[in-house]
């Protein structure tokens, strides 16, 4: 506590003055302390931030995300992943294991449009592209997600999709972040070093 | 073929294509001690850049060398920190 009596001792610099003037002791402690949190915030800056926002749900849609996010987290960057519209169902723990690939309105398809629209072959261009992952020994879809989870990254889902597409949380893989919004994607994108929306 | 360094570790990611290369190296690194050196095999050709690229950008690593053999790549990461 401070004394009443006016410390006018220029040596002594761990008494308080009295008054609302603070003592050059004083300040020189708050310089002090502000100088360490400023290095604590800069130390804290160093660890580079990825944002990602992931809005499909087709086969080839989900691996950009997840490769990403797995790499990013590989050079050790705090990721976060927020998943909505048909981009749940790559959290959603049984149907990331069904994602399809559309053979309609994709130019790379060896099809026309009128012989792709037929039925069934959305089922047979993602037999096609899922034996060619197997082939290429190219990671599955649930082996991204579950690496990325290992490795930190936060998978979030969206809550108002979630209802929307009347999802349940329990749905969801076990580490996967519910009951957020886009409040919450728009804070992550606004800290973050580099901001995707896939 | 015989290692260039004396490893600590050998991670066997033949097969294995982006980004599981990357992601699998960055895990075997982190349960080596510091000055260990870890060797990855890798059949992915994307791997010669991916690794570099990875070790470049990340902190307490360092690439010291890759070898280009048939269809066979690897890679020597040191852990510095």
């Amino acid at each position: 506590m401070s004394t009443d009596i006016p410390d006018n001792s220029p040596g002594d610099a761990s008494e308080t003055s009295s008054g609302n003037a603070p003592s050059r002791a004083e300040l020189a402690v708050r310089v002090d302390e502000l100088e360490e949190s400023l290095a604590e915030a800069t130390e804290d800056d160093d660890t580079k931030k990825m944002s990602i926002i992931a809005t499909k749900g087709t086969l080839d849609m989900a691996y950009p995300p997840l490769i990403l996010a797995s790499t990013a987290a590989a050079f050790g960057y705090d990721v976060t992943v927020f998943h909505t519209f048909w981009g749940l169902d790559i959290l959603h723990e049984e149907r990331s294991g069904d994602l399809k690939l559309s053979s309609v309105g994709n130019p790379n398809m060896p099809l026309p449009n009128a012989v792709a629209a037929l039925p069934g072959m959305d089922r047979l261009t993602t037999r096609m592209m899922e034996r060619r992952i197997e082939d290429n020994d190219t990671a599955s879809i649930q082996e991204l997600l579950e690496t990325s989870l290992d490795m930190g990254v936060e998978f979030q889902a969206c809550q108002m999709t979630i209802d929307l597409m009347g999802y349940d949380e329990a749905d969801f893989y076990d580490g996967v972040t519910t009951g957020v919004g886009a409040a919450t994607a728009l804070q992550d994108m606004a800290d973050a070093d580099i901001q995707l929306l896939v | 073929m015989s290692a260039e360094f004396d490893t600590t570790e050998t991670l066997d990611v033949t097969g294995a294509s982006c980004p599981m290369p990357v992601v699998k190296t960055k895990s075997a690194t982190d349960d080596l001690a510091t000055g260990e050196v870890l060797e990855v095999v890798a059949t992915d050709p994307g791997s010669m850049s991916d690794i570099d690229g990875w070790a470049a950008g990340t902190e307490g690593v360092e690439l010291l060398d890759q070898n280009e053999g048939d269809d066979v790549y690897t890679h020597y990461v040191r852990k510095t920190e």
